[in-house]
């Protein structure tokens, strides 16, 4: 049997909200190191995650400019790790819901996301060896 | 039928947010034969002080369920290792990934 599983983890979090997403995404991180394969799917406000037109700011309580703000962006941090799977050998097939991103315009998402419906969760779920659901309260 | 094998990833404030049902939830499937671990991420990790009185741990401990805390959590809150109460180890993320990647049931709370 291989060590290496397929696995789908189901987000709900808008960005910038709630810590949540922080440790979704180092699951994520830590799957991928370790050469599993890794399905996500995004609906409700999750869909923003990926959302390319994502901007750091400054920060003038802090005296930094964006720069030295150095503030992590989500939209970023997904787009390193679909380079970490390929780098890696696998893969990271990252479906946000169509209707969920047509609610919110967030239609433009970074490289290598993709936009879907239900049926890809349904059809990511069937085909996992498993599937953690990480919901909003 | 084989007993099951059940990850339970507590992440909310065990102070905001009542943790009882987790735990009985945990204890429950103990008792039916399963293999339980807790794991406590984020605010749940605020649970795994020494000298937390309402952590509700002591019960996990008495019903053998596995209790782990991500360290990068505890050192995000300043909880040192010689603070843990002795029924809980730290652990790093990576323990979750192994236990979904070996087929454990999991719910995250």
């Amino acid at each position: 049997m291989s060590d290496r599983k397929v696995l789908t983890f189901v987000l709900m979090d808008a960005p910038f909200e709630s810590a949540r997403t922080s440790t979704a995404l180092r699951l994520i991180q830590t799957a991928l190191d370790r050469g599993h394969a890794v399905n996500v799917f995004a609906y409700e406000g999750a869909v923003a995650l990926a959302f390319a037109q994502q901007k750091a700011h400054a920060n003038a309580v802090h005296g930094c400019n964006a720069q030295e703000e150095n503030h992590p962006l989500p939209s970023t941090w997904i787009a390193e790790l679909i380079a970490t799977a390929a780098a890696a050998g696998t893969r990271l097939d990252w479906v946000n819901c169509g209707l969920c991103v047509d609610e919110r315009g967030v239609n433009e998402a970074v490289a290598g996301v993709r936009r879907g419906s239900p049926v890809d969760l349904w059809t990511m779920a069937q085909a996992s060896d498993n599937v953690l659901v990480i919901a909003t309260r | 039928m084989a007993a099951g094998r059940s990850v339970l990833i507590a992440s909310e404030d065990p102070f905001e947010h009542d943790a009882s049902r987790l735990h009985a939830l945990a204890i429950q499937l103990r008792r039916a034969g399963h293999e339980v671990t807790l794991f406590l991420v984020q605010n749940a990790v605020l649970a795994a002080r020494a000298t937390c009185a309402r952590s509700g741990l002591p019960a996990l401990r008495e019903a053998a369920v596995e209790i782990l805390a991500d360290d990068f959590s505890l050192r995000e809150r300043g909880i040192a290792a010689l603070e843990l109460h002795s029924a809980v180890n730290a652990a790093p993320l990576y323990v979750v990934i192994q236990l979904l990647a070996a087929g454990r049931k999991a719910l995250w709370t």
